[in-house]
């Protein structure tokens, strides 16, 4: 059994974002003890964009949620941002966006958006984000009174994203939040996704199924083993910045591509 | 499905036009839709004076004596000179089934809230709340008369006890009905577990709350009436039995008209509710 650990590619005094170490999580399930995660060492660094792809059960969603406090490991130590990831939690560091949008269906979208600064109890964050500025960075300036069932798919989505945006997060977890979208929507959304990450400058964490959908975005794409889910690789992409769809076609993309593609199918 | 066919129909037409603008296309769909609209009402009322009128022919043509069948005509008589009668039985029988409803309703409200966040109490609860929901009403309204005596409170706790099932099944399942992502969502803003429950888990209640109530307006009145059957000097349920037992059937026609009516008024009263407060589940709403 190969024990990887992954480092971002940065200079190494940057802050880091989300720290694991030797994590593991395993679930009881009808069948039996499942290992869902084994082993896992990384480091990412404050700011950056990373993509997390792999097949299926290989424990995507379970490291995104662990890095989310959602699910405490079995084993090993979480650090997100310097701190537990109950404390960056509790201190609205994290944004969650689902591949659900999970919109409360009888709220508007701007109501859907200020969702997050009425919950907490005492702990009801103070430094909200301007939610019309937010509306309008996810491009859906003059929806603000609309009620989700009268929006599509992508635009259900965009709310989630300012909604997750809302506390000024410095970490963003977005687990397949384009999945279930078409593909023009969704090639508009990661443009749109880019240039939201440029803007704020949060930390990306970012899990897909779509190879192309990881390089394009990330800076970094993570790639993890099934059974037990275990780090494999992390390749940087080397793609300038600012990045439009265009690059896509680029030599150094397809060339990208291919490498993912070859350690994808030793996974 | 006539009206799906005659709806599209302003389209086709436009079509074929070709010079109309999209706003007298527009004004013309929206006119049809008021005509769908008022022939959804008018039919139901043309079918109802149809078997009224028919009835009212059919009791001289085969000889119905009037104690048998009053002809549709003698109970309207009797709906206009006793009106003060039928009305002072109603209001005991309106208080009762209006006072079970809100006590019915609201103990299921609060014990399906137990249910969900204490599984012990529904494991022990729930199948007694079956069999006692198992027993016919009409065996156990003798016993509430029993216990309770012969004035209003066993009525209302009969017509309580009607209204408490449906509404405990159906918002215990409306609570639960929250998705795993949503409560991860929450999980992830920090929400208190009060925030959750008012928040989340009881707007997403509500349609599932509606249908329950909905139901348990309709068969509230049914509580009532039941409970006055059996031992009340006035309601309108003693007041089907006096009727009965004195042959009067225009009376006991016109009583039972009665207490339909405000059936439905106290139905129709919940659905509009849901239309005014659930504007945004489309899923329900025409």
């Amino acid at each position: 059994m190969s024990i990887a650990s992954a480092e971002a590619v940065t200079a190494s005094d940057t802050p880091i974002a989300i720290e694991l170490n030797s994590v593991g999580v395993r679930f009881v399930t009808d069948r039996g003890i499942v290992t869902a995660l084994q082993d896992i060492n990384l480091r990412i660094t404050e700011g950056s964009f990373t993509s997390l792809i792999g097949p299926s059960g290989c424990g995507k969603s379970t490291l995104l949620r662990v890095a989310a406090d959602i699910i405490k490991p079995t084993t090993g130590s979480v650090k997100i941002l310097g701190r537990s990831a109950e404390e960056a939690r509790k201190n609205r560091e994290i944004g969650f966006v689902f591949q659900d949008p999970s919109l409360l269906p009888w709220r508007t979208v701007l109501e859907n958006v200020l969702l997050p600064m009425e919950l907490g109890g005492d702990m009801t964050p103070s430094n909200a984000g301007d939610p019309y500025v937010l509306i309008k960075l996810v491009g859906l300036a003059g929806w603000e009174n609309a009620m989700p069932h009268e929006l599509s798919g992508g635009m259900r989505q965009r709310v989630s994203i300012a909604r997750a945006l809302i506390s000024a997060p410095r970490m963003l977890l977005m687990d397949e939040p384009f999945g279930a979208l078409d593909e023009i929507t969704r090639d508009r959304l990661n443009e749109e996704l880019l240039r939201i990450w440029e803007t704020t400058g949060t930390t990306v964490l970012f899990v897909t199924h779509s190879l192309y959908e990881a390089a394009f975005l990330g800076q970094q794409v993570l790639l993890l083993a099934a059974h037990p889910g275990r780090i494999r690789d992390m390749s940087p992409v080397n793609l300038a910045s600012p990045r439009d769809l265009s690059m896509r076609e680029l030599p150094e993309f397809m060339e990208t591509i291919t490498k993912l593609r070859g350690i994808l199918e030793t996974c | 499905m006539v009206d799906a066919d005659s709806a599209t129909k302003p389209f086709e037409r436009s079509t074929e036009a070709g010079k109309l603008s999209d706003d007298q296309v527009w004004q013309e769909f929206l006119t049809r839709q008021r005509r769908l609209r008022w022939r959804r009402r008018i039919l139901p009322a043309i079918t109802l004076v149809t078997l009224l009128v028919l009835w009212e022919i059919a009791v001289p043509v085969f000889d119905i004596k009037a104690y048998v069948a009053p002809a549709p005509s003698a109970i309207a008589k009797v709906l206009y000179s006793k009106f003060g009668l039928l009305m002072s039985n109603l209001l005991p029988t309106a208080i009762e089934a209006i006072g079970g409803f809100l006590l019915g309703t609201g103990a299921a409200i609060l014990i399906a809230t137990l249910f969900v966040y204490r599984l012990t109490a529904e494991e022990a609860l729930f199948p007694i709340v079956v069999m006692i929901n198992a027993v016919p009403i009409v065996a156990k309204a003798p016993i509430l008369v029993l216990l309770l005596g012969n004035g209003m409170a066993p009525k209302i706790i009969i017509a309580s006890l009607i209204c408490f099932f449906p509404t405990l099944v159906n918002m215990t399942r409306g609570l639960r009905s929250v998705s795993a992502q949503q409560m991860e969502l929450m999980h992830v803003l920090s929400a208190t577990p009060r925030e959750i429950y008012f928040k989340v888990r009881l707007k997403n209640a509500l349609p599932f709350l509606f249908t329950a109530l909905k139901i348990a307006a309709a068969a509230s009145v049914v509580g009532a009436i039941v409970g006055e059957w059996i031992g009340a000097s006035r309601g309108i349920g003693a007041l089907i039995i006096q009727a009965t037992y004195a042959f009067d059937s225009p009376l006991l026609y016109a009583t039972i008209a009665v207490g339909s009516t405000f059936s439905v008024a106290f139905f129709s009263l919940i659905a509009w509710a849901e239309r005014r407060f659930l504007k945004w589940n489309v899923a329900n709403s025409h």
